[in-house]
C-alpha cells in the first residue's frame, strides 16, 4: 500500500511519542515574525534557554510595517516597540533576519519560497495560520501558537498529532477569467469553513499540475480558511525549476541529490487517502464572498442568499447576521455593490504573477472616483521586480497607490485600515468582522483581477465583462 | 516542571452564541501590538462588547449577572482563523478556565490545551440546554469534569468529548510539553544530522 507525502514526511520527522500520545515532531524550518514571537523569546529568557538550532529559524517583519513611510522610528510607537523587540531578539539569539534594510523583507510566506528556504519534504512551522502556503512545494507546513514557537526555538520540535489526509482533485481547464484564488474560495464554499478540521489537504489533479508555483501557493495559503491546518501539492518539475538557483536552494551535486529525494517524497500512485473530493475546473466561477466567513461565497453572477434559504435555524441566524453586518439586501445580486476601497496584496495574492496579471488589465485605465485603491507587494524582492518591469507605474497611472512590502490591509495591524463601514474588494484571505481594521468594516474576498474590476468600476463587477475576457 | 493536574473546572458559565467565532473576534488585531500577553483580558471580544464610541453594547460578557463566569459556551468551529495565541491568552486573563463548544478550530484547540484550558465538545442540544439553565440561573454551578468527560449542572449532566491526547495531558499535568521535548535532545541532534539540517 502506497504512502502519502504527508505520511512520509511525518515519519521522517517523528522523534518519538510523548506521554500523552502525541508525536514529538521535528520542524526543520521555523519562520518567525514580529507579532507572535516576542512572548516566545521572553519565555526562553525566563527558562534560561537558548535557541537550539538558530540557523534553522528565519525571521522577518511583515504584520506591523507601514507601507508608506518605513523610516525608523515608525509613527506608531507600539509598532516601533515590536520591531525593536524583533531586532533585539534576532541579534541576541543569532537567528537569520530579513530586516527592512536587507532587501529581502516581506510577508513571511512570500519570503520563504522566494529565498528557496521552503523545500519539498520538509516540515515548516510559523506562528501564523497561513503557513500552509509553503505546502505548495510539497512541505508539511502549518501555523502554531506562541507557546509552540517557544518549543521550536528551544528544541526544534513540537508536540503534534497526525492528521487525516483528504485528497482534493481539481481536473480540467479553468474558464477564462477564473483564477487559482477562485479555486481556493470554491473549495472552501463546497467543504465549509470547518470542513477541514482534522485534515491535511492534498491538492492535485490536472488543474493543479498546470498551475504555476505561485498559483499553487494561493490555494495552499487558504487551506486554514477551510479549517485545514495544512495543505500541500506534491512536488514536480515545476517545483524544482522554481527552486533552482535560489539563495537557500542546494547547489552543485547537492542539488541533484536533493531533487532525487524530493521526487521520492511525493505521494505514491497507490497512496490511500482518508477522503477524496473531486471538482471539475469548469464548474469554478469567479467567486466572491458575501458574508463574514470565507465559506459564505457565491459566483459573482449569483444573488446573495436569503435567510429563508437556510435548511437549519442556526444556518438562518448565521445568514441573517452576516447580511446585517455586510449591509447587503437578501436575495439581491452581489454584482453592483458599491465599494470604497480596493486592496491587492497579502500572502494569498501579493506575488509578482498577481501584479503582472492585473497590470495587463488596468494599463491605461482609471480607478473609479471615490475609490481608494492600494497595491502592496508581498516582499521587497517582488517590489524590485515589479519596478523593473514598470508595473508600479502602470498601477500609479491608473490611480492605484503602489506601496512598500508588508501584510498591510489584510489584517490592518499597520496604518492601512478601513474607516467606519467602508466596503473593501480585497485579494486577501479573511472576511471576518472587523478584519481590515475597522470594527464595522466590510470585506469582500475575490481574485486580484476581480479586485481590479471593482476598483475601476467602483462596484463589485464581473471581471470577464469589465475586461472583455472571452469565455 | 510541575504543572497542575486539570481534572475538572467548576464555576459559572456564560453563552456567546454563534458559529465560526474567529480569533479576530476574540481579540482584534490592533490589541496584538504588544510584546507580552499581560493586559489582554480586558480586550477579549472587544469589538462586539463596545461600540465605536466605547459604550458597552450589552454583550453577555458584560452583563452583571454573568460576571465572574469561568466557563464559556459557544457553537461550531470556535476559535477559527488566525493562529494567534493572544486569543486564548485573552480569554484566560478575562477569567475563562474552560470552553464548551460544538467544535473547535485546531490551532486554537492546541493553544488552549498548552495553556491548560480544557476545550470540550458537546452537542448543540446539550449546549442549548445548559445555556438555558445558565440563563435562568446565572449563578448555577457548572462542572466541566475533564477526567470523566462529562459536564454537570444542577441535577443534570451530559457527556462531552475531548481528544485523548489533550485529555491525558490535562489530567496528568503535562499540558505544557516543554520539559518532555527538551529531554529528547540527543535524538533531535541525530535526526537533524540525518536530515542534513544540523549545520548551517
Amino acid at each position: 500500500m502506497g504512502k502519502t507525502l504527508f505520511a512520509k514526511v511525518w515519519e521522517s520527522h517523528s522523534i518519538g511519542k510523548l506521554a500523552n500520545g502525541q508525536t514529538q515532531l521535528l520542524i526543520d524550518t521555523h519562520l518567525v515574525h514580529e507579532v507572535t514571537s516576542p512572548q516566545a523569546f521572553g519565555m526562553l529568557r525566563d527558562l534560561n534557554l537558548k535557541v537550539a538550532y538558530p540557523h534553522r529559524t528565519f525571521a522577518t517583519v511583515d504584520h506591523i510595517v507601514p507601507t508608506d513611510s518605513q523610516v525608523s522610528p515608525f509613527s506608531d510607537p507600539l509598532a516601533e516597540a515590536m520591531i525593536q523587540e524583533l531586532n533585539k531578539n534576532a541579534k541576541e539569539f543569532g537567528i537569520t533576519y530579513f530586516s527592512l534594510s536587507s532587501g529581502k523583507q516581506g510577508i513571511v510566506h512570500v519570503v520563504g519560497p522566494e529565498q528557496g528556504i521552503t523545500q519539498p519534504g520538509g516540515t515548516i512551522a510559523c506562528g501564523d495560520s497561513h503557513t500552509a502556503t509553503h505546502g505548495a512545494f510539497g512541505a508539511i507546513a502549518f501555523g502554531i501558537g506562541t507557546t509552540q514557537v517557544r518549543d521550536l526555538l528551544a528544541t526544534q520540535t513540537m508536540a503534534m498529532s497526525p492528521m487525516k489526509v483528504r485528497r482534493i482533485n481539481v481536473d480540467g481547464q479553468l474558464r477564462p477569467g477564473v483564477y487559482s484564488k477562485d479555486v481556493a474560495l470554491h473549495i472552501i464554499r463546497l467543504l465549509g469553513a470547518n470542513g477541514g478540521i482534522g485534515y491535511a489537504y492534498e491538492y492535485g489533479g490536472s488543474t493543479f499540475d498546470g498551475f504555476t508555483m505561485e498559483e499553487r501557493m494561493t490555494v495552499c495559503n487558504m487551506s486554514i480558511e477551510g479549517g485545514a491546518r495544512c495543505g500541500y501539492v506534491n512536488p514536480d518539475e515545476k517545483t524544482f525549476e522554481y527552486l533552482k538557483g535560489r539563495n537557500y536552494s542546494p547547489k552543485g551535486d547537492a542539488w541533484n541529490t536533493a531533487v532525487d529525494q524530493w521526487r521520492a517524497v511525493a505521494s505514491d500512485k497507490d497512496a490511500v487517502y482518508d477522503d477524496v473530493v473531486n471538482i471539475r475546473a469548469e464548474d469554478v466561477p469567479p467567486t466572491v464572498t458575501w458574508g463574514t466567513s470565507p465559506d459564505q461565497a457565491i459566483s459573482v453572477t449569483e444573488n446573495v442568499p436569503t435567510p429563508e434559504s437556510a435548511t437549519t435555524e442556526p444556518g438562518r441566524i448565521s445568514i441573517q447576521e452576516a447580511l446585517d453586518y455586510m449591509k447587503l439586501p437578501a436575495g439581491q445580486p452581489i454584482k453592483g455593490t458599491k465599494i470604497d476601497v480596493a486592496f491587492i496584496g497579502s500572502c494569498t495574492n501579493g506575488r509578482i504573477s498577481d501584479f503582472r496579471e492585473v497590470a495587463k488589465f488596468v494599463k491605461g485605465k482609471k480607478v473609479a472616483p471615490g475609490v481608494k485603491a492600494i497595491v502592496v507587494p508581498g516582499s521587497q524582492v517582488v517590489d524590485v521586480i515589479a519596478r523593473q518591469e514598470g508595473l508600479d507605474k502602470i498601477f500609479n497611472e491608473a490611480g492605484f497607490e503602489w506601496r512598500n512590502a508588508g501584510c498591510s490591509m489584510c489584517l490592518a495591524m499597520n496604518p492601512d485600515k478601513l474607516v467606519g463601514d467602508q466596503l473593501c474588494a480585497s485579494s486577501s484571505n479573511r472576511n471576518f468582522k472587523g478584519r481590515q481594521g475597522s470594527p464595522t468594516g466590510r470585506t469582500v474576498l475575490m481574485s486580484p483581477v476581480m479586485v481590479a474590476a471593482a476598483a475601476l468600476t467602483g462596484s463589485i463587477a464581473d471581471a470577464r465583462e469589465v475586461f472583455s475576457i472571452a469565455g | 516542571m510541575a504543572l497542575a493536574k486539570i481534572t475538572q473546572v467548576s464555576g459559572t458559565a456564560v453563552h456567546v452564541t454563534g458559529s465560526d467565532i474567529d480569533t479576530d473576534r476574540i481579540i482584534p488585531a490592533r490589541f496584538m501590538k504588544c510584546v507580552t500577553f499581560d493586559g489582554l483580558g480586558e480586550f477579549a471580544f472587544y469589538d462586539v462588547r463596545f461600540d465605536k464610541d466605547g459604550k458597552p453594547t450589552g454583550h453577555p460578557l458584560d452583563e452583571p449577572r454573568f460576571k465572574g463566569a469561568s466557563i464559556l459556551l459557544s457553537g461550531t468551529n470556535f476559535g477559527c482563523g488566525s493562529s494567534r495565541e493572544h486569543a486564548p491568552q485573552a480569554l484566560y486573563r478575562f477569567g475563562f478556565r474552560a470552553v464548551i463548544a460544538q467544535s473547535f478550530a485546531e490551532i486554537f484547540f492546541g493553544n488552549c490545551t498548552t495553556l491548560g484550558i480544557p476545550c470540550v465538545i458537546a452537542t448543540a442540544e446539550d449546549i442549548a440546554k445548559l445555556a438555558a439553565a445558565v440563563d435562568a440561573d446565572p449563578k448555577l454551578e457548572v462542572v466541566v469534569d475533564v477526567a470523566n468527560k462529562q459536564v454537570r449542572f444542577g441535577s443534570e449532566s451530559f457527556a462531552v468529548t475531548i481528544a485523548n491526547t489533550a485529555h491525558d495531558a490535562l489530567v496528568s499535568g503535562k499540558w505544557d510539553p516543554i520539559g518532555e521535548l527538551l529531554e529528547a535532545k540527543d535524538a533531535i541532534q541525530g535526526r537533524m544530522e540525518a536530515l542534513g539540517f544540523a549545520k548551517a
